[in-house]
């Protein structure tokens, strides 16, 4: 008999009480202020937090970070911040991307309990390119803000794209004596820009 | 009120005081205390050895004896732990096992859930350091364990609380295991020896002057060790404490 | 040749003869449990996650046929492949076919108990290929060529100063560094170019989900996500027991899992896949490896809820004072006690009895596996197996002898009160007597509580 077949004879030869699958229904931790808490949870992971009102203001807004304004390569995919050093839309290698000094991406939803950004593949071509940059900027409106992943869950629709992922705060690592270390192999840092209402959805979209 | 005393093994050898003062103060608060002499151990060093042919014997030998009393009362988490949980696979179906399981109580319980009694008066001026036997706290849940997020208790402190001039020591690890473990203090000697030195250490840090807890076992340990050291910080079962002894009773 | 077992306790009064480390040791453990006491308490419904978690968790099992059949379907529609191992040596004869179809000879892996337990590094390497795992503590430890001693922080047993040795050896590092910063940054730029080189990545998974097919792996490195971001070929191996029904329980235990391991509000990336990477593949290999075996048993059924927070180590006060390699094994403290001794009693017959019987980690497991009473059940395992020393057993048969027979215990009692103090120190405090090690016996009073209590009847209070 083949392993498939061997493995679920055994599990249904041998049944095994059962308790039920409990209903999720909370209630759940909510804040007062979910952008505050937010804020408040993405500086204690290590992240930082900018503030736009509108869509024209991003540019100025990134331009607070010195190293994004001495960056050389820069891939945005959230206009109207402009892409810098070459057309990063013509890569097809991923590894190409390793020399990116900054990406800014555009993350559909946060979450406020735990600072967690939602990004999902297609509004990133190269997804390579948000592990591999050594700045990551995410671009999240206001109005997405979720207070936990209960909510989060909720408004992603389940197994539509190949590859999704929250992101909290930058990479890091502990491995070392419990120190932390901040930029392990992924960006260095972790940018989160909270935008006001006059973002177009489509591009955020879950 | 009448129940049935049960000493453990070890308090009845090593520590008489603590059955003295576990009799004394229950017949203060009223209760007709009566201690059946044929008891020995509930068997629990052979139970958490793993040797249950051992331990069955005494289990049955420990509901005949109990079985008739209202309430059985025992000044130690350990054995009431042993006595709820772990005669179950022995003595499941017997003719009075439930309602042992049932009234069976370890001493701090007996007076806060079953004879309600409000702190108990008297004084007791000193820094006192609440040791939390683990079966009591998290078998019995006599207090909150850190581990679990929820409102914070603790039976001993509220039986303790009105005495004159007590204070608590607010310690470093709450309540961190002192090591004892039974067979395991014999098993692990190293890791055993290591934990309660730990244990004290935190309590000494903080100035406790008298070390207390529902089971004499940990303290029994934990004194070994220090008075291998020359250390003397004085241990008294709660119960003693509760009895009104002075800290020159203590061991 | 005599079969060899694991002495914990040796090898526990091995790692406590310095004393210097196992404070350190047991203090850097501690500080992550504070951690986790302080996240889990900014969760007002944390008592009710876990009792959820473990629901979640115990109801899957029992319909696990069911789920992973529907997990496989739904993955297959994304374009994954699936594979199923009945045990290691299947699980690494699949991971190796799929690579040399691809003609990798270099692979990044993050970290996964799974492919620790199959033991597939040697085995790639044996047939020639690289693995290179990227989790720093893990990468730590492969340099030095020593097993994890932990399974969420690898290297937690390793000082400063020995990392600085281990990549000034093998990294070229400055002899002597000891700043992480600078130790973490060359490890960084050593990984990147393992990166940049493999043709696969390997992966564990954190949980499968059964609803979608898809899988989710959870890291603060971000290791996993690059290592499968270059590479077409992504290959995750999935214990059996890693499933969940629906898409919505990721919550829960997302939640859970990093608030209890090192008191994160969540992982840095916690990463779903549905589908292999645009152009690429997917292998999904899923792993028996004697996981039907404890689940047909039903006190150990539950230690398969386990979520590999890692917490139930943190909190064991054993674990903390003895290292995690005193266990020998690649799940070291109470649930690998608990894992070991189940699958091989003989071996590991001395991990339930690395235990105080304390309840912590019962307390801080995130699905509330009862692993303590799992550890005292598992005594009795072997105890009845007779693994247990001859002596110990002995010493139990008497002692209940005694105890059987009330005139019996009486008179030793009093024979021992009487005669034990009399004895000169040497016949008491001496080799055969673990306790008086570093301990003095109580002083033996001169009545018994009986004799008190009884003489008192007799006299009129
Ligand atoms: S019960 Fe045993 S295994 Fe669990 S934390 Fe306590 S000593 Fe460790
Ligand atoms: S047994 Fe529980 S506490 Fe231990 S690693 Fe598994 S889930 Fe975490």
């Amino acid at each position: 008999m083949d392993s498939k077949h061997d493995i679920l004879n055994t599990l249904r030869r041998d049944p095994v009480p059962d308790t039920g699958l409990p209903a999720l229904d909370g209630p759940w931790l909510t804040f007062e202020q979910p952008l505050d808490q937010f804020r408040e949870v993405l500086a204690a992971v290590g992240g930082q937090s900018l503030v736009a009102a509108h869509e024209g203001d991003l540019p100025h807004a990134l331009a607070q970070l010195p190293s994004f304004r001495a960056a050389q390569r820069v891939w945005s995919l959230v206009p109207p911040v402009a892409s810098v050093g070459r057309d990063w839309t013509t890569v097809t290698d991923p590894h190409e991307l390793e020399v990116l000094d900054y990406c800014v991406a555009p993350g559909a939803l946060g979450v406020a309990e735990n600072a967690a950004v939602w990004i999902a593949h297609p509004t990133v071509p190269h997804r390579a390119a948000l592990f591999l940059a050594q700045h990551l900027v995410l671009v999240v409106p206001g109005r997405s803000l979720v207070h936990t992943m209960h909510e989060a869950y909720a408004r992603i629709p389940p197994g539509q794209t190949s590859f999704g992922l929250f992101i909290s705060g930058p990479s890091k690592t502990a491995d070392i004596e419990q120190a932390l270390v901040i930029g392990a192999h992924g960006p260095r840092s972790l940018t989160v820009v909270l935008t006001g209402t006059d973002f177009p959805a489509s591009r955020f979209s879950p | 009120m009448r129940i049935g005393l049960f000493i453990p093994c070890y308090i009845d050898q090593l520590y008489p005081d603590v059955g003295m003062a576990t009799a004394e103060l229950l017949e203060k608060l009223g209760v007709e205390v009566e201690f059946p002499v044929e008891q020995t151990c509930c068997g629990q060093p052979m139970a958490n050895t793993g040797c249950q042919p051992e331990t069955r014997p005494l289990a049955f030998k420990f509901l005949k004896i109990f079985r008739d009393f209202p309430y059985v009362v025992c000044p130690s988490g350990s054995c009431v732990a042993m006595v709820r949980y772990h005669y179950r696979e022995h003595l499941s179906g017997q003719p009075g096992f439930e309602e042992l399981v049932g009234k069976t109580f370890e001493l701090c319980e007996f007076l806060v859930d079953v004879l309600k009694v409000k702190p108990l008066a008297g004084s007791f001026p000193y820094q006192v350091g609440i040791h939390q036997s683990c079966h009591g706290l998290r078998g019995l849940r006599l207090a909150s364990s850190s581990e679990v997020v929820g409102p914070s208790f603790s039976k001993m402190r509220y039986l303790l609380e009105a005495l004159e001039g007590i204070t608590f020591s607010q310690l470093d690890r709450p309540d961190e295991c002192c090591g004892f473990g039974g067979t395991f203090s014999i098993n692990e000697e190293a890791v055993s020896s290591q934990m309660g030195l730990d244990r004290l250490a935190d309590h000494e840090r903080v100035g406790t002057q008298v070390l207390t807890a529902p089971d004499m076992s940990c303290l029994m340990h934990l004194s070994g060790l220090m008075r291998r050291r020359g250390t003397r910080l004085p241990v008294m079962h709660i119960a003693q404490i509760l009895a009104g002894r002075a800290v020159s009773a203590a061991y | 040749m005599a079969h060899t077992t694991v002495e914990h306790a040796a090898d526990a009064a091995a790692f406590i003869q310095n004393q210097e480390r196992t404070r350190w040791h047991d203090q850097a453990l501690w500080f992550v449990r504070a951690k986790r006491d302080k996240a889990a308490r900014a969760v007002p419904e944390w008592e009710q996650l876990r009792a959820l978690a473990g629901q979640i968790k115990r109801h899957t099992l029992a319909h696990l046929a069911d789920y992973l059949l529907q997990f496989e379907e739904q993955a297959l529609r994304h374009g994954a492949q699936v594979h199923w191992a009945r045990n290691a040596d299947e699980h690494n004869q699949i991971v190796l076919e799929i690579l040399q179809r691809h003609l990798v000879r270099k692979v990044v892996k993050s970290k996964s108990m799974l492919t620790e337990e199959c033991h597939l590094n040697p085995y790639l390497e044996r047939h020639g290929i690289e693995v290179v795992d990227t989790d720093l503590g893990e990468r730590i430890m492969q340099l030095r060529q020593e097993p994890p001693s932990h399974i969420v922080l690898p290297a937690i047993h390793i000082k400063k100063e020995e990392v600085g040795q281990t990549f000034h050896t093998h990294l070229g590092t400055q002899a002597d560094a000891t700043d992480p910063n600078y130790l973490a940054e060359a490890a960084r730029g050593h990984l990147r170019e393992k990166f940049m080189a493999a043709a696969a990545g390997i992966t564990g998974v954190n949980f499968a989900v059964a609803e979608t097919g898809g899988v989710v792996v959870c890291t603060n490195e971000g290791n996993a996500d690059i290592g499968v971001a270059l590479p077409p070929l992504h290959i995750a191996s999935v214990g059996i027991e890693k499933l969940i029904p629906r898409w919505a329980d990721l919550a829960i235990f997302t939640r859970l899992l990093a608030r209890n391991a090192t008191g994160q509000p969540v992982t840095a990336y916690t990463s779903h896949f549905h589908g292999p990477i645009p152009g690429g593949e997917l292998h999904l290999v899923l792993v028996d490896n004697g996981r039907t075996t404890l689940r047909a048993h039903d006190v150990f059924r539950e230690s398969l809820c386990c979520i590999r927070c890692g917490a139930c180590l943190n909190t064991c006060p054993v674990y903390r004072r003895s290292g995690g390699h005193s266990y020998h094994a690649t799940i070291p403290g109470p649930i690998g006690s608990v894992l070991n001794a189940a699958h091989d009693p003989r071996t590991y017959y001395s991990l339930p009895y690395a235990c105080s019987l304390c309840g912590s980690c019962a307390d801080v497991c995130p699905v509330k596996i009862p692993l303590d009473q799992q550890l005292l059940y598992l005594r009795g395992t072997i105890a009845g197996a007779k693994h247990l020393p001859l002596a110990k057993r002995l010493l139990m048969k008497l002692t209940s002898f005694v105890m059987q027979r009330t005139w019996l215990y009486t008179f030793a009692g009093r024979l021992a009160r009487w005669w034990l103090p009399k004895l000169p120190r040497f016949l008491v405090y001496n080799r055969l007597n673990a306790w008086g090690k570093q301990r003095e016996i109580p002083a033996f009073p001169k009545k018994s509580f009986r004799e008190l209590y009884q003489n008192r009847q007799r006299h009129g209070q």
